[in-house]
């Protein structure tokens, strides 16, 4: 569960007292000190040496769909805590802390809107309510996209973001990788484009249902991906992982992955990827998206 | 069964059990006439064992769906089938042992069965993994599908599995892609298909093979998303607290049938599946025949939408007032 791993990179006390957190941000690749208006713009990637920090959930939306177009679905939905879940602390609990913090009220954001002009329905994860786990509601809204994807006769891209599943809702958590599945099934059937980008990190149900499937499987450069958390892995065969293990740069290399994009071109590829599909003319060249402010 | 290993709320059953074997060394080597004796040790064995078996906790369930003398898949397909004929491989990079499928026989009549296999002592479960498959075994696995929709068989899985494997190589070759495209096919498999837990059903490595029209469970096995074990260590912050994960998560048969995420419970015989393996393999076959009785008699394209609409339905959420 990669959710509680901390961060590689952390500033020291003494950094932090030196950095104003709300104008400056420190690149944890480079160590460059940057401007934190001039990141954003930059959709949170460090001019310097493009490291990729993450973005939350509407900023994929910002960064993928045109200016005005995004309608968002099913907002209303939430976990029925089906298990009345309850280990060191209430699983409702959690849900009323992580919808406190969070923008929405569940680990993904799905809605309809266009990308360069092209009507599709999409489904952007939120790795920071409780680390992106898919519960029944992430599965439930994911599905309806698909639907209302075979609905409109559209293209589907969901953007994961992950630990794996959501152990408080049990065998339901589990189900949502066959739900999702099932769906990718139909799209197949029909004939409609699905597009999956894997962004940091994405790992465990995630990875193992959707995020794989797609007709092209995209990753952001240092992505973390895989079936088993790090950590598992290390535990079970007790010995230390090599330099760049699971990170996206190895699984295009090992044949798991279409393409590294760059946050940056993002929408641009999956423009043209989309347009080939669909027997769309190319796209014009299109300026860079602006970003919105963060939540 | 190369040992005789018995689970620690089974040591009065055990002691019992020895009882009743030295009685009857006793009277064959003495010539003594013991049926009464046997008679009160056998009647106080099966009480003994129906409360036993009656109570279990949900850890004391993982236990047995774990029980070393359980019968395996290769078990039930001797039990079971007949004409049981191997086949092997991936046809990509290897031949994953924990996973084994082929043709058999249900009552004469041809169906693909694939399960996950274990082994019964240290060198069969190097061999097995410990029944839990890499990237190839569920590759291997979708082969076989794919076969019996070459031929329109009928599909029956049989799931016991601690999870799929998690190492190196498994990730190198795709893990989790196997998983994931095993589940998009399953679902639009265009046969009938029976997915029976046998003992453990461990995550999505279970579920891997578990994507079906109907979903049965033998009433000792067990379904979770992750083993109570590692549910214990991460949210319980100690893996010693795997009691509680056990109760929490709704592990059991009995619980995902009242969840609705499976459709049938397959009563074991007092004394758990070990106890008898031909009484358990019986009532199995029993509510394989019913149920693909039941799907044969379906149209495909209504079998697939009755799949997906069951699939399609899993989970449960609360609608609020948007914010
Ligand atoms: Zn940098």
């Amino acid at each position: 569960m990669a959710w509680f791993r901390k961060p590689k990179t952390r500033l020291q006390a003494a950094d932090r007292r030196d950095l104003p957190g709300d104008v400056w941000e420190k690149c944890p690749a480079c160590g460059d000190i940057l401007y934190r208006e001039k990141l954003k713009e930059n959709w949170n990637v460090c001019p310097t040496c493009a490291h990729h920090m993450r973005l939350p959930a509407n900023g994929y939306v910002a960064l993928l769909m045109d200016e005005g177009t995004f309608r968002e679905r099913d907002r209303d939905l939430r976990s029925a805590d089906p298990l009345k879940f309850v280990d060191l602390k209430a699983y409702k609990d959690r849900l009323a802390a992580a919808e406190r913090k969070s923008a929405h009220g569940e680990a993904v954001i799905t809605g309809e809107g266009k990308l360069d002009e092209i009507p599709v329905s999409i489904g952007v994860m939120d790795f920071a309510f409780i680390g992106g786990s898919m519960g029944s509601v992430v599965g439930e809204k994911l599905a309806r996209a698909g639907l209302r994807a075979l609905e409109k006769e559209q293209p589907l891209i969901i953007v994961s973001a992950s630990g794996g599943a959501r152990m408080m809702e049990g065998i339901f958590s589990l189900m949502q990788m066959a739900k999702t599945s099932a769906v990718l099934a139909q799209m197949d059937e029909a004939g409609l484009p699905y597009i999956s980008i894997l962004t940091d990190p994405t790992t465990g149900g995630v990875t193992a249902s959707y995020a794989m499937l797609g007709d092209a499987n995209l990753a952001e450069p240092g992505t973390l991906i895989g079936f088993a958390g790090p950590r598992v892995i290390e535990q079970t065969i007790k010995q230390e992982l090599p330099e760049g293990f699971q990170r996206a740069e190895f699984l295009l290399e090992h044949g798991m992955l279409d393409r590294i994009v760059d946050r940056r071109s993002m929408k641009r590829e999956v423009s043209r990827l989309l347009r080939h599909m669909l027997a769309l003319p190319a796209p014009e060249d299109f300026a860079l998206n602006v970003a919105p402010d963060a939540p | 069964m190369a040992t005789v290993a018995h689970l620690d709320f089974e040591r009065a059953i055990a002691e019992v059990e020895d009882q009743i074997g030295h009685l009857r060394t006793l009277a064959r080597e003495r010539g003594l006439d013991v049926t009464s004796e046997l008679r009160s040790l056998e009647r106080k064995l099966h009480d003994l064992k129906t409360d036993t078996f009656r109570n279990l906790s949900p850890i004391e369930r993982v236990q047995v769906a774990r029980h070393p003398r359980r019968p395996y898949t290769l078990d039930y397909l001797q039990l079971m089938f007949s004409d049981f004929i191997e086949l092997a491989g991936d046809r990509q990079f290897r031949d994953d042992a924990s996973v084994v499928g082929g043709w058999a026989r249900l009552e004469g009549e041809p169906v693909m069965v694939i399960g996950q296999q274990k082994g019964r002592d240290m060198k069969e479960n190097l061999l097995r993994n410990f029944g839990m498959p890499h990237p190839e075994g569920y590759r291997k696995a979708l082969r076989l599908m794919k076969l019996a929709e070459k031929f329109r068989r009928p599909l029956v899985t049989l799931i016991d599995t601690p999870g799929a494997y998690p190492g190196i190589g498994a990730e190198e070759r795709g893990q989790a892609e196997a998983i994931a495209r095993n589940l998009r096919e399953m679902a639009g498999l265009k046969v009938p298909s029976v997915a029976v837990v046998i003992g453990e059903g461990g995550s999505g490595g279970a579920l891997a093979i578990g994507v079906a029209d109907r979903v049965l469970m033998l009433e000792n096995s067990v379904y979770s998303v992750i083993s109570p074990e590692g549910c214990a260590a991460i949210l319980w912050k100690s893996g010693s607290e795997r009691e509680k994960a056990a109760v929490a998560m709704r592990v059991t048969a009995g619980d995902l049938k009242e969840l609705n995420v499976i459709d049938e419970v397959i009563p074991e015989p007092t004394g758990g599946a070990h106890s008898d393996w031909e009484v358990t393999a019986h009532s199995l076959k029993d509510a394989l025949l019913r149920h693909l009785g039941e799907l044969r008699e379906m149209p495909v394209d209504a079998l697939r939408a009755a799949r997906w609409k069951k699939y399609m339905a899993m989970g449960e959420w609360r609608t609020v007032q948007a914010r």
